[in-house]
C-alpha cells in the first residue's frame, strides 16, 4: 500500500493540485491528509472540495489547529497574519464545510502507524515537534511504530536507537528511506501549501508500507499565482511573499 | 526454536528458501547456503542467507550491523557488491538472502604475503576500483580488510560485510551506537577514531593497510583493541615497507605511505586516483616518502601528538559530493593539429575546472599514428617519437602550474584516436573528456571528426573546446 501524506495545505490550491498530480504519477494507492487543510491561502473552498471528495472515497484525514480555529473560538495563540487569515476564512465557510471540518478526528491509527497533525502526545495541545525531546514524548504516547505528522513546516525524520535515545535526520528529497522494523520512526512530512525551509517548492511524503520506505518529494508549482490570489483577496501581504521565499 | 537462537538443520524452510547447510558461524551472525524453495525458479547465482544471532546475552546493538547491511545492500547496484535478493523476518527473527560470491578471498592471498610488487598493485588496484564504485554510489564501507573482500572469477573485487557502512543520503545508524569508534583495530582510520564518519578517504586508509599487509606480510599498526592503542597511529608512523622488505620498489612505498597519511587530505583524493596510479606505476611522482627507511624521530612524534588533539577537518557532506571535487579529466591532444588559439582555449577551460575542482587529476592523452618504417628500426623510432610526444605534452601543460601529483601523461601508437580515448576513459574512471573541435583542413573532413565520435560514444561528459576565432 502506497500512501501520499499531505500536511499543511493551508488553502493553497495550486500547491495541492501539483502534489496530487505528482503523487498520482508516482502511482500511489491512496491519499492521507495530516491537518491544516485551510488558513493562510486564498482557496479554502476549492481545497476543501477536493479533499472532502477524496475523504469520501476513503482517504483518512485529521484535524489541524488552523482547521479547528476556523470553526470558532479565541485565537490568542496565533500571530496577527494567521489570525487575520482565520477571520477571513471563517466568513467564507458554509455549513457544509464546517460540518466536514467538525467531523475530522484528531488522530487516525492504522495497523502499525499513526497519523496526527501535531504530536501523538495530547494532539489537541498542538505541540511542535522541534527536537528529539518532543519526538520522545510523541513516541511515549503511542504504540505505533511509525508516526506521521505535519504542523512543523520543515521535513524531518526522528528515529529511536536500540538504547532508547532518539536521533534526527534531514531527509533528502526523492531518496526512499528504509524504515527498518527494528526501530520506531517519526516523520514530519513537510508542508504542501506553505514550506518554510527556504525552498518554495511544495513538500509531501510517500509511505510505501509494502517496501517499508518513506520518500519526501519537492514539487514545484505556480507560486506566483497562489501569491497573487492572496494579495487580490486582501489577505495579509506577508502571507503572499513568504510563499515566494519559502519562509 | 526461533531462527536466530541456534544453527538451523538442512532442509529447514525460511521465507521461500530452503537451508542447504551452515557455511560460517561468526560472532554476530550465521551464514547458510540456501536454495530458492521453488525449484522451478532457481536464482541466477548461488545464494547465501544471513541470520543474526539472537537470544540471551545478545547486545541490542548486535542487530544494528544486520540492519545497516540490509539497508545499504538494498541501495547498491553493479558488480562490486553482492546482490540483495530478499529479506524478511520469521516471528521477530530477521534474515536476508544475498548473492554468494564463490571466488577467492583476499584473506587467502594475504595469508601468503609478502607478495611480489606487481601482484600487490594488481590486487590493491582491483579493490580500489570496487571502493570507487561504492563511493560513487554514496556509500563508505568503513571496514575494509582482507577478510571482507572477495573476488569474482573474472577478478572483479567485491567488498562484503556492510555492517559498519554509511550511505550519504540515509540516516547513519552506526554513529554513536558503540562506545568505541566502530571499526577494526588494524584498519580503522584516524578520523574514524575521532568520530568522523563522513570521509570516503577513510576507506583509502584501509586500502593502504591492506597494500602494506600484502607487500610485507605485516600489519602497519598491529591489531590494537583499545582506543588508546588505536590512537597511536595518529602520531607514530608505521615502519616504512622498504625497511621490512628491501626489494620493494620505491613507487609502491610511495603509494602505501600516501594512503596511510594521518590527514585525509594528504592521501589520494579518490580511490580512482589510487587505482590509476597502481595501473601506471612508472608515472607515480616519488616524494620523500618513497625513500624513507626509518620511522620519524621523537620530535616529529611529539609534534603529531599535539596535532592529534585538534579536531579533524570537516569532510564533504556526502561521498558523491566529495568525488565531484576530485574528478579525473582526460584531455585529448591531437599531435597533428597544433593551433595556438585552440591550445590556449583548452588551457582556459582547464584553469576554470582547476579553480572549481581543486583535487582534480589531469591525464593528457596523445594518440600517435603508427609509423610505416622497416621492421628493424621501427621500435627505436616509435620509442623516440613517444618520448618526444611526452615531452611535448608536459610542455603543453606547463602554463597550468599543476603539481606533479595532478598531472599524468599517456602516449600510445594508435591510428584510431577516438578509440584510444574511449578505451582509456572506460578503464580509468574518467569523469570528463576535454577535446578540441576539429580544424578546417580538408584532410580532417575526410577522416571524420574524432570529437563527434567521442561525444557520441563516451560514458562520461565530454567538453568540446573551440577557439574564439572559429566562430563566424
Amino acid at each position: 500500500m502506497r500512501t501520499a501524506l499531505l500536511a499543511d495545505i493551508h488553502s493553497n490550491l495550486e500547491a495541492l493540485q501539483a502534489c496530487l498530480a505528482h503523487a498520482r504519477r508516482e502511482g500511489v494507492d491512496r491519499f492521507a491528509f495530516l491537518g491544516d487543510l485551510i488558513g493562510y491561502g486564498a482557496d479554502p473552498l476549492a481545497c476543501l472540495d477536493i479533499i472532502a471528495g477524496l475523504v469520501d472515497a476513503g482517504a483518512p484525514a485529521v484535524l489541524g489547529n488552523h482547521d479547528e480555529a476556523c470553526l470558532g473560538g479565541q485565537l490568542d495563540a496565533m500571530h496577527f497574519a494567521a489570525r487575520d487569515a482565520i477571520y477571513w476564512t471563517r466568513e467564507r465557510l458554509g455549513p457544509h464545510e464546517r460540518a466536514f471540518l467538525a467531523g475530522l478526528p484528531l488522530a487516525v491509527a492504522e495497523t502499525d502507524r499513526l497519523l496526527v497533525h501535531a504530536s501523538a502526545e495530547r494532539p489537541e495541545a498542538w505541540t511542535y515537534i522541534t527536537g528529539p525531546r518532543e519526538a520522545a514524548q510523541a513516541f511515549a504516547a503511542t504504540p505505533a511504530r511509525v508516526v506521521l505528522v505535519g504542523h512543523v513546516h520543515h521535513p524531518q525524520l526522528y528515529f529511536t536507537m536500540p538504547g532508547g535515545a532518539i536521533r534526527d535526520f534531514a531527509p533528502v528529497p526523492g531518496v526512499p528511506l528504509p524504515l527498518s522494523d527494528f526501530r520506531r520512526w517519526l516523520a514530519i512530512v513537510g508542508s504542501v501549501g506553505q514550506p518554510r525551509d527556504g525552498n518554495p517548492a511544495a513538500c509531501y511524503a510517500l509511505h510505501d508500507a509494502g517496501a517499508g520506505t518513506l520518500t519526501h518529494f519537492r514539487v514545484p508549482y505556480d507560486v506566483q499565482a497562489a501569491a497573487r490570489k492572496i494579495l487580490d483577496a486582501g489577505l495579509p501581504e506577508r502571507l503572499a511573499w513568504r510563499l515566494l521565499e519559502g519562509e | 526454536m526461533s531462527l536466530g537462537e541456534g544453527p538451523l538443520p538442512a532442509g529447514t524452510a525460511v521465507g521461500g528458501f530452503r537451508i542447504r547447510g551452515l557455511l560460517h558461524e561468526g560472532g554476530m551472525a550465521r551464514l547458510y547456503a540456501v536454495d530458492a524453495a521453488d525449484a522451478a525458479a532457481p536464482a541466477p547465482f548461488p545464494l547465501l542467507m544471513k541470520v543474526p544471532k539472537l537470544g540471551f546475552g545478545c547486545h541490542p546493538g548486535c542487530l544494528v550491523g544486520f540492519e545497516v547491511e540490509r539497508m545499504i545492500l538494498g541501495r547498491l547496484r553493479g558488480p562490486h557488491a553482492p546482490a540483495l535478493v530478499a529479506s524478511g523476518d520469521e516471528e521477530g527473527a530477521p534474515w536476508l538472502v544475498m548473492e554468494r560470491i564463490e571466488g577467492e578471498a583476499l584473506a587467502d592471498r594475504a595469508a601468503r604475503a609478502p607478495l611480489e610488487a606487481g601482484e600487490v598493485a594488481r590486487l590493491t588496484g582491483a579493490v580500489a576500483a570496487a571502493v570507487h564504485d561504492l563511493h560513487r554510489q554514496n556509500v563508505i564501507h568503513f571496514d575494509l580488510k582482507p577478510a571482507n573482500v572477495l573476488f569474482r572469477a573474472d577478478g572483479t573485487a567485491v567488498p562484503i560485510d556492510f555492517g559498519l557502512a554509511r550511505h550519504g543520503e540515509l540516516p547513519d545508524l552506526v554513529e554513536e551506537e558503540f562506545a568505541l569508534p566502530a571499526g577494526t583495530g588494524a584498519t580503522i582510520s584516524p578520523e574514524q577514531l575521532a568520530g568522523n564518519r563522513r570521509d570516503p578517504r577513510s576507506d583509502l586508509f584501509a586500502l593502504g593497510v591492506i597494500a602494506y599487509q600484502l607487500a610485507t606480510g605485516k600489519l602497519p599498526f598491529g591489531a590494537p583493541t583499545t582506543r588508546g592503542g588505536m590512537r597511536r597511529r595518529l602520531y607514530i608512523d608505521p615502519p616504512p615497507p622498504r625497511a621490512l622488505k628491501p626489494g620493494l620498489p620505491p613507487w609502491l612505498q610511495e603509494v602505501i605511505l600516501r594512503c596511510l597519511e594521518v590527514r585525509p587530505q594528504a592521501r589520494y583524493a579518490t580511490a580512482a586516483q589510487l587505482a590509476h596510479d597502481l595501473a601506471h606505476p612508472e608515472q607515480i611522482p616519488l616524494s620523500l616518502r618513497a625513500g624513507r627507511l626509518h620511522r620519524a624521530g621523537p620530535l616529529a612524534v611529539a609534534r603529531r601528538w599535539l596535532r592529534a588533539l585538534r579536531a579533524p577537518p570537516r569532510a564533504a557532506p556526502t561521498p558523491a559530493l566529495h568525488l565531484s571535487r576530485a574528478p579525473h579529466v582526460l584531455v585529448a591532444i591531437d599531435p597533428g593539429d597544433r593551433r595556438e588559439a585552440l591550445d590556449e582555449a583548452m588551457r582556459t577551460a582547464l584553469r576554470r575546472a582547476l579553480a572549481a575542482e581543486p583535487d582534480l587529476r589531469l591525464t593528457l592523452l596523445a594518440a600517435l599514428p603508427p609509423q610505416p618504417f622497416g621492421e628493424e628500426s621501427a621500435p627505436d623510432i616509435a620509442h623516440g617519437q613517444q618520448t618526444a610526444a611526452r615531452i611535448g605534452l608536459r610542455h603543453w601543460a606547463h602554463p597550468l602550474g599543476l603539481s606533479a601529483e595532478q598531472l599524468r601523461i599517456h602516449v600510445e601508437e594508435n591510428a584510431d584516436a577516438a578509440g584510444a580515448l574511449l578505451d582509456y576513459a572506460a578503464a580509468h574512471h574518467v569523469d570528463r573528456i576535454v577535446i578540441g573541435a576539429r580544424g578546417h583542413s580538408a584532410l580532417r573532413r575526410y577522416l571524420g571528426s574524432v570529437s563527434a565520435r567521442v561525444v557520441a560514444e563516451a560514458a562520461c561528459s565530454v567538453s568540446v573546446v573551440r577557439p574564439p576565432q572559429d566562430h563566424p
